[in-house]
């Protein structure tokens, strides 16, 4: 079993598998527009200085998210 | 055959507006869709004698009910009923362009897929089997590189082809699932049985609305008896999803187009290399770096601002003395008197002062062009979205803060026209009413002068300060606005970063053209109007011989100017401005100021009597302010502190009216600015008093 975490919880250059997109309304569903879906692949490109937000690369784009967005996607975490 | 009308649409980034250009040449109609700010533009085409009507829909990733241009894009598709859309999908970025088509394909309107960038796609090793791709949409697919007009001759015969078999609107049928799929298929059913909306509406595109709980559908059907029935219904089986899969339906069924998109990628997409690291992400792993972004972000700016200043030094003088000629020759043609004083002093120095900053502006337009269009705003919005959150706004506000006048120079016309990228009203209210604080490029000839008779030895670190105290009262009134009356939630920072991209000119052209007609629009009508109405106040009533009698040349001048409408509202305001440090003259070129801030220095300048004086250079000008009584650099930096915030210029005015679609915010912000201006200059001067500072 893959531990299962938070994708702001992740590192630069960390990656993982999209398991859950949790919330209703508005966020969650931009965020899975975007392509941040179950059973997509991620991965942290960079965070802004302060750590907040941060940049993912996702479906082979990249993607800006601030960390209460991220918290809420949880992923499998792969390397 | 009567014309097609051909809807344009796709993602943000996906080259929507290029394909556009090139489709309809240089000749656009812009208006506004009907009661929303968002704004509609529309060309025509010719192809073998077909007339096509090309609609360029707002960008947008999906077609949810959440934000103006998505409602925008999908209203005009189901009312207006185009006879083909034509849907450009960045070829690089397959999957999550598809995202929208497969939006398209399920209200069921005609569909024209243009694979644009192409050329990208293969060199990042993708290979993309157009054919495959279409017989699986059952739509057309072009390959198209619309930077290089490749591809636009077989959009505009698809069109043809397609709008001529005038088909019924097919929807395409994905399954959702086996729970969602049954209970769309039982709604659709009912849809279709009662003839609800259907005249306009696809039945199962209704069905599909409502489990994702959209407002606008929901609002659509609420009133009759069916539609409460199915209201119901589809709350109801949303809770049951929600205990079921712990989850809501519209989540589950973005999962599943998503789903059908990766199935169709797979068999219409091959990877022919390894994935590299693309020259953009290099590029990004110094530029957005946690310590160097913010680094690199400030010399960017730096830069951008110092060459734009240079380079329109020269234009601007000969746009000077373009209307410096025509003010000569007006003086030969008409004699001396009212109607010469109306033409010369009043509307060829007050548009003629205006239009003189056009280069300026125009390259400011340019530069800022540059920075959207290779990508790298995005970027800043990326870097300083943290700093801006905690001030209530928004990382997108920063476009509306620069282009304002981040670093000097800018417009808050062009600023306030910039925060439409702000989706949450009240964070774009906080940015457009915070914008004006900036220092623009109107501002800039009042900080010349002053500085050059004031504080001639620190000229760089006076107007680094001002640069610095802008920001801070921009930054702080945000904060203030939003914890009061702008109170509310954060919006959410969801942006897609795109790859740089090098400008290309004629999108650059455009864009710059684009904003600068809105600001020569706005100086050919109420800066015309406002010039008039001051020259007026500041002639009128004329004072009477015996009153200026025996008064010295330099004296009578001002004793002219002291009994005009102008002149006695200056020395009214003398109460009021006198702890300021402000006397009746200062007044009046404040008062010119509301129209536009450059007037302040000619104002000064008329009632200094020292004639006509230049605003690039009004060396005479400081001179005579050093000699006079009663100015000292604290009364300079008190008056500099003042123009910096007082209300916004008419024009802007004018724009915030627009945008907000309010007279109480554009009075709100009239009277908020000048009020800060008031108190701060109060502060400063008083404080500089009390403690000898500058007096």
């Amino acid at each position: 079993m893959m531990e299962v975490v938070q994708l702001s919880k992740l590192e630069i250059g960390e990656k993982g598998k999209v398991v859950k997109v949790n919330g209703k309304g508005e966020i969650s569903r931009r965020i899975r527009d975007m392509g941040v879906v179950p059973g997509a692949f991620v991965e942290v490109e960079t965070k802004a200085t302060l750590g907040d937000p941060i940049e993912i690369k996702v479906k082979g784009y990249h993607l800006i998210l601030r960390g209460n967005e991220a918290a809420g996607i949880e992923v499998e975490k792969t390397g | 055959m009567k014309e097609i009308i051909a809807a344009l649409a796709g993602n943000p980034n996906a080259g929507k507006t290029t394909v556009f250009n090139s489709l309809t040449g240089a000749h656009h109609h812009v208006g506004n869709y009907p009661g929303v700010t968002v704004e509609k533009k529309w060309g025509i085409v010719r192809y073998d004698d077909v007339k096509i009507r090309v609609v360029d829909l707002p960008g947008t990733y999906s077609l949810t009910a959440y934000s103006l241009e998505e409602l925008v894009a999908r209203n005009f598709v189901v009312e207006q009923r185009p006879d083909v859309v034509i849907d450009v999908v960045d070829a690089s970025n397959l999957e999550r362009n598809l995202y929208l088509a497969i939006q398209f394909m399920e209200i069921g309107v005609p569909l024209i897929i243009v694979l644009n960038m192409l050329d990208l796609a293969e060199s990042r090793g993708l290979k993309i089997n157009a054919g495959k791709l279409s017989k699986l949409l059952e739509a057309p697919v072009i390959p198209a590189v619309a930077t290089k007009g490749k591809g636009m001759d077989d959009i505009l015969e698809a069109i043809v082809t397609l709008a001529s078999k005038r088909d019924e609107w097919h929807p395409i049928n994905i399954s959702y699932g086996n729970e969602l799929d049954g209970q769309i298929d039982e709604l659709t059913e009912t849809i279709r049985k009662t003839k609800l909306n259907t005249d306009h509406y696809p039945a199962r595109w209704l069905a599909i609305k409502l489990l994702e709980q959209d407002e606008q559908v929901q609002k659509l059907v609420k009133d009759s008896n069916t539609g409460k029935d199915l209201l119901e219904r589809s709350e109801k089986f949303a809770k049951h999803i929600e205990d079921t899969f712990d989850d809501v339906p519209e989540g589950l069924i973005a999962d599943h187009r998503y789903g059908y998109i990766t199935s169709v990628y797979k068999q219409a997409v091959q990877r022919t290399m390894e994935e590299r690291l693309s020259l953009s992400d290099k590029i990004d792993k110094v530029l957005i770096n946690r310590a160097f972004g913010p680094l690199f972000l400030a010399v960017v700016l730096y830069f951008t601002y110092t060459i734009v200043f240079q380079a329109s030094e020269f234009p601007v003088s000969l746009v000077e003395g373009f209307f410096g000629l025509i003010g000569d020759l007006t003086t030969r043609v008409i004699p001396d008197g009212l109607i010469h004083s109306l033409i010369v002093n009043g509307i060829i120095d007050g548009v003629g002062g205006v239009l003189s900053f056009v280069p300026l502006i125009m390259l400011m337009f340019l530069a800022i062009a540059v920075l959207e269009d290779s990508g790298y705003m995005a970027r800043v919005a990326f870097l300083l979205d943290r700093m801006l959150r905690y001030f209530g706004l928004h990382g997108n506000s920063v476009l509306a803060l620069i282009v304002s006048g981040g670093i000097s120079g800018g417009c808050a016309v062009a600023g306030v026209m910039a925060t439409r990228t702000l989706r949450n009203p009240k964070e774009r209210i906080a940015t457009i009413l915070v914008s004006p604080f900036m220092n623009c490029g109107a501002k800039l000839p009042i900080y010349a002068l002053l500085i050059s008779a004031f504080f001639a030895d620190s000229q760089a670190k006076v107007m680094f300060v001002l640069t610095l105290t802008s920001w801070g009262f921009a930054l702080l009134a945000a904060r203030a606005l939003r914890s009061t009356v702008l109170r509310g939630s954060h919006t959410p920072f969801v942006m897609e970063l795109p790859p740089y991209r090098m400008p290309t000119v004629k999108g650059l052209l455009i864009h710059m053209w684009e904003r600068t007609w809105h600001y020569l629009k706005k100086a050919g009508t109420i800066i015309l109007l406002v010039s008039i109405v001051i020259w007026a106040l500041s002639t009128f009533p004329r004072a009477p011989d015996d009153w200026l009698a025996g008064k010295s040349a330099e004296r009578r001048a001002q004793a002219e100017i002291s009994y005009t409408i102008a002149g006695r509202i200056g020395n009214a305001l003398e109460k009021v401005t006198a702890p300021l440090g402000f006397d009746w003259r200062t007044n009046i070129a404040l008062v010119g100021g509301f129209a536009a801030k450059e007037i302040v220095v000619s104002t000064l300048g008329t009632v200094y009597s020292i004639g006509a004086v230049d605003s690039e250079s009004p060396k005479g000008l400081s001179a005579r302010l050093k000699r006079e009584p009663g100015w000292t650099p604290l009364k300079a930096f008190s008056l500099m502190l003042f123009c910096m915030l007082y209300a916004p210029c008419f024009v802007t005015l004018a724009v915030i009216r627009n945008e907000t679609g309010s007279w109480k915010w554009t009075v709100f912000a009239m009277v908020y600015t000048t009020s800060i201006a008031y108190m701060v200059s109060l502060v400063v001067y008083q404080g500089g008093l009390f403690f000898g500072i500058g007096v």
